[in-house]
This record gives C-alpha cells, sequence and structure tokens, in this order.
C-alpha cells in the first residue's frame, strides 16, 4: 500500500478506502441520524405529558395529515416510537459507534496501514449510507413509517393491512435493515481479520488496548447474531409478502379470517431476541472499551485488571447468547424455563461487575484530569451501575412480570444501554477528535455539554422507575382515560421537560464539533500524553498511517506512572529499559 | 511474506464469512425446532425423491474438486474437473427446483390457504441454499475460467483453495440440511 497515492475529492472524501475516512463517514452519518432520533423522541414526549393538546411545532412537523390541528395522530405517535428506537439502537449506537470506532481505531492501535480489505470497508459503509437513505424515505410515505415498534413483532409487522404503518412503511424497514445487517456483517468481517493479521511486530494480544480487545468482541457477536436476525426477518418477509404462516395463525381483521394457520409469533419473538439481546452487547462492548482507555489516559493509572477486563468482556459476550428469553417472560414461558433464563441472566451480573469494580479501583487515589472525554467516562460508570442494578430486577422472572410492560423497563434500558453506550461514544469523539481532524474541541462548550446532559438524561429516566412501579403502561398513545394514572401526569411533564433541554443542549456538541474541525485550535501530537500507538502517527491526515516503517511494539498500553520512570507515561514504541519488567 | 499475508486473510474472511452463514442456516433450522414443539405442527412426511439425487451430485462435486486441488498442486491442469465440479453444481440445482415441483404435485405449497409451515420451513430453508449456492456456481465459473487460462500455478492457486473451501462448506451444509429435513418434516 503506498503512502501517497494520487486521490481525487471522490476517492478521498466519497468512495474512500481510508479507514480514518470511512469512520468519519459513519461518525457524522450517526451524528445526523442520532438528531433525527432524538428530534423524534422530544416530539412523542409532547404527546405524552400533554395528551391531546395542540402543539403548533407537532402541525409545522407532520402536517395536517399527521397532526390535525397540531394534535399528534396515533398511528404518528406508534411510528416516532418505532423509528426512534430503530435509529437510535442500529444507525446511532451499533454503526455510529462501532463504525466510528472500529473503523478508526483498528489500524492504528494495532499498527497497521489499514484495514485488511479498504474495498470491502468502503462497501460496508456504502450498504449503511443506503440503508440510512431508504429508512429516511420511510418517513415519507403516505401510509407512514414502520409503527411496529423497533422489535416489529408480529402480527403487526406482518400484514400489511394491520395498521398504516404496516403498509409500506413496513417494507422499506425491512429493506432498510437488511442493508444495514449486511453492512455489519462486512464491517465485522473485516474488523475480525485485521486484528488477527494486521498487528504490528511487538503487538501481541495482551498488549492490545482494550479498546481493540471491546471492537474485536463485539464484532465476532455481530458474525454469530445478526445473521440469525437476517433468517427471522426472512421468514416475516415471506408472511407478509408471499403469505405464508411462520408467524401468523388464526387472524380475523375487520370480521374477515385470513388464511393463515399454524404460525406462532411466539416463535419470532425467539429468533428476534437471539439476536436482540447480544445486540445490547454490540452496542455496549465498544463503550466499554472506550471508556477503559479513556479513563485509564485521564487518572494517569494503569488500567486496573487489565486481564480481568479482557475475561469479563469475553465472559459477557458468551452469555449474551443463552439469555434471550428474559424478554420474553411474559409470553407463556415455562417457568421452569423462565428460571434457567433467570439465572444465565443473572450470571451477567458477575462480569458486569468486575468491570465496575475495576473502573472504580483505576480511579481511586488517581490524579484525574477532568476532560470533557473523562467526565463522560465517570457519567458512563453511574449509568452502568445505575441501570445493572434495575436489571438485577427485570432478569428475575418473578419480579419481571410485574414491571414487564411499564415504564420500568423504558427508564431500565435507556439509562444501562442508551446513555452508557452514548456516554462511551461522546467520550470517544471527544478524546480521539484531535487524531480524527488535527483540532481540539472547544473545553467548556465540552463541560456545559457533558453536565446539562447527565442532568437532563437522568431528569427523563429515572423518573420512568417510579412511573413504572406505578403500573403506567409503555407504548400507549395516551393514559388518560385511566384515572388511576391521573396522578402522575406531573412527572411525565417534568420528564418531557428534561427530554427537551437536554435536546437542545446537544445542539452545543454538534456545534463544537463541526466548528473545532475548522476553527478548533490546533492539537499537538499527543495532546493527553497517551501511550497507545495512534498518537505516535503524525498530526496530518495520511493514506498508510506512518510515513516509512510502521513503529514496533515493546510493551502493554497501559504504562502510566510507572515507577522509576521519567515521565507519567511511556509510549508502546518504548523499549524497556534494562532490567524493567512489563507491568 | 505479502502474498502469504493476503492467503490468510482472504481465508479468514471466508472462513468467518461461513460461520455467519452457519447461524443463519442455525437460525433457520432452530425455527423449525421451536415451532415443531408447539402444538398445531402438521409433520410432511413427505421429503421429494429429487432432493436424494441433488445430495449425490454434490457430494459428488467435492470429490472432484478434491481431485482438482491434487492436479494444481503436482502442477497438472485442474480445469477438467472444475468444470466437471460445475456441471454437477448446475446439475443439483436442477433437481432442487424438480424437487420443489414434486411437493407442487404432492400438494405441498409455500404459500396459500393450502399452506402449512412444516412445507413452508421446506421451501425456505433449501431456497435459502440454492441462494448459496448460486455464489457458489459463480465462483466455480470464474475458476474455471481463470484455470483454463493458466491463471494458477502449484505455487499459486488461492482462488482455487477458496472456491473448494466455499464449495465444500455448501456440501456439507447441504447434507446437514437434508439430514435434518428428513428427519424434522
Amino acid at each position: 500500500m503506498s503512502d501517497h497515492h494520487k486521490e481525487t475529492f471522490i476517492t478521498k472524501y466519497i468512495f474512500s478506502i481510508d479507514h480514518k475516512m470511512i469512520a468519519k463517514q459513519f461518525l457524522i452519518t450517526g451524528m445526523l441520524m442520532g438528531i433525527v432520533g432524538m428530534l423524534m423522541s422530544v416530539l412523542f414526549r409532547l404527546q405524552l405529558s400533554n395528551p391531546g393538546e395542540s402543539f403548533a411545532v407537532l402541525e409545522w412537523f407532520f402536517g395536517e395529515k399527521w397532526a390535525p390541528e397540531g394534535i399528534l395522530d396515533p398511528n404518528m405517535y406508534l411510528s416516532l416510537v418505532t423509528m426512534h428506537g430503530t435509529i437510535l439502537v442500529f444507525w446511532v449506537l451499533t454503526a455510529g459507534l462501532s463504525g466510528t470506532f472500529a473503523n478508526f481505531l483498528i489500524p492504528l492501535q494495532i499498527g497497521a496501514r489499514d484495514m485488511a480489505s479498504g474495498f470491502i470497508n468502503m462497501l460496508s459503509y456504502w450498504f449503511f449510507f443506503a440503508a440510512t437513505i431508504v429508512l429516511l424515505i420511510s418517513l415519507f410515505v403516505e401510509t407512514g413509517p414502520a409503527s411496529a415498534g423497533w422489535t416489529v413483532y408480529p402480527p403487526l409487522s406482518a400484514l400489511p393491512e394491520a395498521i398504516p404503518g404496516s403498509g409500506l412503511g413496513q417494507d422499506l424497514w425491512l429493506i432498510a435493515m437488511t442493508l444495514f445487517i449486511v453492512s455489519s456483517l462486512l464491517g465485522g468481517l473485516n474488523y475480525i481479520v485485521t486484528i488477527l493479521n494486521l498487528r504490528t511486530k511487538g503487538m501481541s494480544m495482551s498488549r492490545l488496548p482494550l479498546t481493540i480487545w471491546a471492537i474485536f468482541i463485539t464484532a465476532i457477536i455481530g458474525v454469530l447474531s445478526f445473521p440469525v436476525l437476517l433468517s427471522c426477518s426472512l421468514l416475516l418477509v415471506f408472511d407478509r409478502s408471499f403469505g405464508t404462516s411462520f408467524y401468523l395463525s388464526d387472524i380475523i381483521i375487520g370480521g374477515e379470517a385470513l388464511h393463515h394457520t399454524g404460525g406462532s409469533p411466539i416463535l419470532f419473538e425467539h429468533l428476534f431476541w437471539f439476536l436482540g439481546h447480544p445486540e445490547v452487547y454490540i452496542i455496549l462492548l465498544p463503550a466499554l472499551g472506550i471508556v477503559s482507555e479513556v479513563m485509564s489516559v485521564n487518572s494517569r493509572k494503569p488500567i486496573f485488571g487489565y486481564k480481568a477486563m479482557v475475561g469479563a468482556l469475553i465472559a459477557i459476550a458468551f452469555l449474551s447468547f443463552i439469555v434471550w428469553g428474559h424478554h420474553m417472560f411474559i409470553t407463556g414461558m415455562d417457568p421452569f424455563l423462565g428460571s434457567v433464563f433467570t439465572f444465565t441472566t443473572l450470571l451477567i451480573a458477575i462480569p458486569s461487575a468486575v468491570k465496575v469494580f475495576n473502573y472504580l479501583a483505576t480511579l481511586w487515589k488517581a490524579s484525574i484530569r477532568f476532560t470533557p472525554a473523562m467526565l463522560f467516562t465517570i457519567g458512563f460508570v453511574s449509568t452502568f451501575i445505575t441501570g445493572g442494578l434495575t436489571g438485577l430486577i427485570l432478569g428475575d422472572s418473578a419480579l419481571d412480570i410485574n414491571v414487564h410492560d411499564t415504564y420500568f423497563v423504558v427508564g431500565h434500558f435507556h439509562i444501562v444501554m442508551g446513555l452508557s453506550a452514548i456516554y462511551g461514544m461522546f467520550a470517544g469523539v471527544y478524546h480521539w477528535f484531535p487524531k480524527m481532524y488535527g483540532r481540539m474541541m472547544n473545553k467548556t462548550l465540552g463541560y456545559l455539554h457533558f453536565w446539562v446532559t447527565f442532568i437532563c438524561a437522568y431528569g427523563v429516566f429515572f423518573p420512568m422507575h417510579f412511573l413504572g412501579l406505578a403500573g403506567l403502561p409503555r407504548r400507549y398513545y395516551t393514559n388518560s382515560h385511566f384515572p388511576m394514572f391521573d396522578g402522575l401526569t406531573d412527572i411525565n411533564e417534568v420528564i418531557t421537560f428534561f427530554a427537551i433541554i437536554g435536546g437542545l443542549v446537544q445542539l452545543i456538541f454538534v456545534f463544537n464539533f463541526f466548528y473545532s474541525i475548522f476553527k478548533g485550535s490546533k492539537s499537538t501530537q499527543n495532546p493527553w500524553k497517551s501511550n497507545t500507538l495512534e498518537w505516535t502517527a503524525p498530526i496530518e491526515r495520511m493514506h498508510g498511517n506512518w510515513p516509512g516503517e510502521i513503529p514496533t511494539v515493546h510493551r502493554w498500553p497501559y504504562d502510566y506512572s510507572k515507577p522509576g520512570a521519567e515521565r507519567d507515561f511511556i509510549p508502546q514504541t518504548e523499549p524497556l529499559k534494562e532490567g524493567e519488567t512489563e507491568h | 511474506m505479502e502474498s502469504k499475508l493476503k492467503n490468510n486473510t482472504s481465508k479468514q474472511l471466508l472462513w468467518i464469512g461461513m460461520i455467519g452463514i452457519t447461524m443463519f442456516f442455525a437460525g433457520l433450522t432452530s425455527a423449525v425446532i421451536v415451532r415443531s414443539a408447539d402444538h398445531g405442527w402438521e409433520r410432511l412426511n413427505n421429503i421429494p425423491q429429487w432432493f436424494w439425487y441433488s445430495t449425490f451430485a454434490i457430494v459428488l462435486s467435492s470429490l472432484f474438486l478434491i481431485i482438482a486441488k491434487k492436479q494444481v498442486r503436482q502442477g497438472i491442469s485442474p480445469t477438467p474437473y472444475i468444470f466437471l465440479t460445475l456441471i454437477l453444481g448446475l446439475l443439483f440445482s436442477y433437481f432442487q427446483i424438480m424437487g420443489w415441483g414434486q411437493l407442487v404435485n404432492d400438494g405441498i405449497f409455500l404459500t396459500g390457504e393450502k399452506s402449512h409451515p412444516a412445507g413452508s420451513f421446506l421451501y425456505v430453508i433449501t431456497l435459502a441454499h440454492l441462494i448459496h449456492v448460486l455464489g457458489g456456481l459463480i465462483s466455480l465459473l470464474v475458476t474455471t475460467i481463470k484455470s483454463a487460462q493458466v491463471k494458477y500455478t502449484k505455487e499459486n492457486y488461492l482462488g482455487i483453495e477458496l472456491t473448494s473451501i466455499y464449495w465444500h462448506f455448501l456440501d456439507i451444509l447441504w447434507v446437514y440440511l437434508f439430514v435434518f429435513l428428513l428427519y424434522s418434516l
């Protein structure tokens, strides 16, 4: 691979095979989709806090058809919830997070010129882009976008005539998701093979930064679980479009009995959640990796328990495949089977606790630098604990069935998966921005972004646990017909207030990001005094990453504040001194 | 060194891709297991005779490909054997389509009022496999042409290696699916 081959505008910025550019493409697409998804949540929160009230903003966005006189149509409400979940889970926290940091960090941190296959990498982005376009088009079809929830349970998703969103919107959702799965698989293949084959001299697996370990394991989970979602979707497409009965049976619509017999919607749930639960870790693991790296750098301490951290990642990945039933406790599951899934689910608490303990031990007595990235990292630890604790309740079938269809679950998964992962993503962006663009992001805006986000996020999701315990059902367009929930209106208004402020403050991040690309202060080569290889590459962007030879690695990446060392960091490229032992 | 690395990465990409395909079919076959364990499941007890012929064809095709690989290692042109594999692959596809025809004649349909999940599973699983075979046939065609153009040497025959890994995989996958369908539907 040549270091200085001639590039045109198209090969450099559009059909690029340079992993760094592809990472930026994933990041910016993910950010734009994040804005769309978050805006949707703010808009449907208006309906939840003020059901049936008129808002000019709703009419402005959705027109007379979907928000007559400014009141959100129930079908559009379902569509917004569906698309919000789909966009945030897959487009932002899967592709936006993994796509960005796997592409950006793998070659730079393992010491490679690029990915094993730059072409497959480019294809991975363009499949993702095509998926994005198809999904966005679905927002504008006459019957509205998909509205069966991000989990697309049949029969709503399998019968085009069920509700408006079950029509063309659902077809486009399925096409977009198929393109997305292809993108994820192409990316995952490349990540695994690159990490296995292209590590520079001296970069043994035991010297890999935890970011790379996390991405490596995430890619393995993706390769094992996404194809199952594909098989699940294939059967759904056959039911929808060709009249088979895999998931459908004994259905009457408008007084007319449909021909479907012998199908089972529970079968769909088994197949869906076999992906669905590993998907939680596809989202979380890269964030765990980023947090480990950023925390160690800014604590000026080695990450506590490196091997235990790797072991915990592997254990979480393994367990993620045998817990899917906990999403199905209320499907009439055999109680014994439920207890098995309870047991396997609660086992996940062990490696998760190992990670939390190690994070806290890393922070203990550290000389912490409170950069915006570090604040988001600490924020991650906070939400990982808070959300993890409610996971213990939901993992227990006896407790789960009481709150399963309530806001308790919404609060839980938004905190443990949504917030944690998005904090990991923010931490990664603030930390590696200088490497991406050669400039620094504004710190003050970063602090403002963190604190308002942190307060608002808890303001949104913490009260949801109480709503759930009070029995407020999730997914409903309105609860105003149930007088027992009248007393909860104030809480819903508070949640919406925090959601609006929390949403607005993200604009500060977006401004900071784009402004800093062009006007941020220039970065030095290694602004955080970090040990990993990417900071030895020149600031100027070049395809091939290093001029001349790729550096050789001599030590692990966490030699911070090593006793006897001249500085509080020792880059991985620095040979061990005579008599010096490796960590 | 560079070529060894390329060989390794190409093979690993293929192997991991095949793991993904395996999971895809694991999803479909476990769907049959889960569904058949529930009430209202009707067994077919009718696997078309043609599927026995196609099984024979694909197993035989794999044997020819093994010979082709041995030939290229010894510096002998493997073209005839790769071509034979391609022909047997096409024959496999033909037998599969004939098998579907037999199913229709026997009143087992993919969709519609007379269809049932067991029959639909049979069609969808065999169709999904055939789509993967299509990829293998394209690969065999390209390999045959390249082999005829003497693009492979006994030192460099990565194309044949990759094609044969994938084709053997499709063979083993089909044998698994066939036995599975035989005993579960």
